[in-house]
């Protein structure tokens, strides 16, 4: 589904992607851990196209892609991303967030949208705020429309950047059991999070990072109980 | 009881007078701020952009305009270009107005879609819209909404800049004060008529604008 091989990027001097390569295969859920600053957002950024690496390689589903791709937005279309901060669109509904993409990328008649929204929102249990504002819901709630708005493009794979780091610790449950069932139900999924339960419960593989490095890499279970590099030792002893 | 040499009974008798001169300083204001805000968003959104052939000419024309007098401007088009074109006075007062305007308006606009958060634009990104959707859909309707008061603020000197338009001819309030003020030998009084003028005009304004905010804020929504 995604194949990286090579990629560098630079943020000035600051090299923040080192030599990075990896594979997701289609219904994987890879799981990215590392401190803050050694390169995750970054390279979920780079596999979605809001930063582009200056070397090195990004196929999606066999098609490769790079800054000078024309139609990049048809790209970004089949990646799904959700943020830390949930960016949703203040001034639309929580409806109007979900339909956005499909009305304006997918270009489909306003009441079907309206109904796959509908469909979406029941998905993640928030059929009751389709038609509040943002600002009125909890953290926990914005994030679960945040999900339902990248889903709603029928994405080749989700990607997530830490999307419960942000949520009061009581918030963060419903978002994970979101992407638990997504996980399920065969979602290709890249999600950069310290939450171990999660990792362990329904990652495949989890990838640990360092530097803009690559480090380690394996099973959730295995890599968290026997980590064979000194840097993923002390990093998960930080953590857990 | 003092006695002044000035008739305040004149500022009643004489203020219907002034009807026709306060209905073309509302036309020179409304057509000037449409100008302007149509080149506003122009300049703005040209002020943005990383290519240097768009960006140049958009600093090029704030950097002038907003480094010149406004009426060495409406003086350049009435009387200066003459010669090029013969431009009519109202004409000329609109079109000085609204390049005037449309210099300070582009910054208001600039500044208003820069404090978007970087955020939006991303995640409308990530949803595969292009560069042009992100701004219209996105970006523009919350930068619009941030601009309501700085543009609240821009109309009402918009409102007291037309009174220039007098040094090109426009009977608007102010021409029309001295021109009744010689004649009638009342310059205070004529001048305090239009001062009435101008303050209901930007009261008002300053009120729509108020209201205008206060809407928008029902739908408010901020994260
Ligand atoms: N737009 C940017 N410009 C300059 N430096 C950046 C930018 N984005 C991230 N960085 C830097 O790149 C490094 C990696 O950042 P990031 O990918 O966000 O790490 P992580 O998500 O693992 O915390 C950090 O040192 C960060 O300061
Ligand atoms: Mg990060």
């Amino acid at each position: 589904m995604i194949k990286i091989r090579g990629l560098h990027k630079w943020f000035g001097d600051l090299h923040v992607l080192n030599n990075i390569d990896m594979d997701v295969k289609e219904r994987e859920v890879v799981v990215v851990i590392g401190a803050s600053g050694s390169g995750k957002s970054t390279l979920l950024r780079c596999i979605n196209f809001l930063e582009y690496a200056q070397k090195g390689q990004i196929f999606i589903d066999g098609v490769e892609a790079n800054a000078k791709t024309r139609q990049l937005h048809k790209i970004r279309a089949d990646v799904g991303m959700v943020f830390q901060h949930f960016n949703l669109f203040p001034h639309r509904t929580v409806m109007g967030n979900v339909i956005e993409g499909l009305t304006q990328v997918k270009k489909i008649p306003y009441k079907e949208a309206l109904q796959q929204g509908e469909d979406l929102l029941k998905k993640v249990g928030l059929s009751d705020k389709a038609d509040v504002y943002p600002a009125m819901i909890s953290g926990g709630q914005k994030q679960r429309v945040a999900i339902a708005r990248a889903l709603a493009m029928k994405p080749k794979i989700m990607l997530f950047d830490e999307p419960t780091s942000a949520l009061d610790p009581e918030l963060v449950g419903e978002v994970l059991q979101v992407m638990k069932n997504l996980a399920l139900e065969g979602m290709t999924m890249m999600v950069v999070s310290h939450e171990m339960g999660f990792a362990r419960e329904v990652g495949d593989r989890m990838i640990y990072m360092d530097e803009g490095c690559i480090v380690e890499e394996g099973i959730p279970e295995e890599l968290y109980k026997n980590p064979q590099h000194e840097r993923t030792k002390t990093f998960l002893r930080q953590i857990l | 009881m003092l006695d002044l040499p000035w008739d305040f009974t004149a500022i009643p008798r004489f203020f219907p007078g002034f009807y026709a001169a306060a209905l073309l300083t509302i036309q020179i204001t409304f057509f000037g701020i449409l100008v302007g805000l149509v080149l506003g968003l122009v300049t703005g959104l040209m002020r943005l952009s990383t290519n240097k052939l768009i960006n140049t000419p958009a600093k090029a024309y704030i950097w002038v305009i907003r480094g010149t007098p406004l009426l060495l401007q409406l003086m350049i088009i009435y009387y200066g270009l003459i010669d090029l074109v013969s431009v009519d006075r109202m004409p000329a007062a609109i079109i000085g107005l609204g390049v005037h305007n449309g210099a300070y308006i582009a910054e208001i606009f600039r500044g208003a879609i820069q404090s978007v958060e970087r955020g939006q634009r991303e995640a409308a990104m990530s949803l595969g819209m292009t560069q042009a959707q992100a701004m219209r859909r996105i970006i523009l309707p919350q930068a619009f909404k941030r601009s309501v008061p700085p543009l609240g603020n821009q109309f009402i000197i918009a409102l007291k800049d037309s009174s220039l338009a007098s040094a090109i001819a426009v009977r608007e309030l102010l021409l029309r004060a001295r021109q009744m003020g010689s004649s009638t030998l009342m310059m205070l009084e004529m001048l305090m008529i239009v001062g009435i003028y101008y303050l209901m005009m930007t009261t008002v304004l300053t009120l729509l604008v108020g209201r205008l905010e206060k809407r928008l804020q029902v739908s408010d929504y901020r994260e």
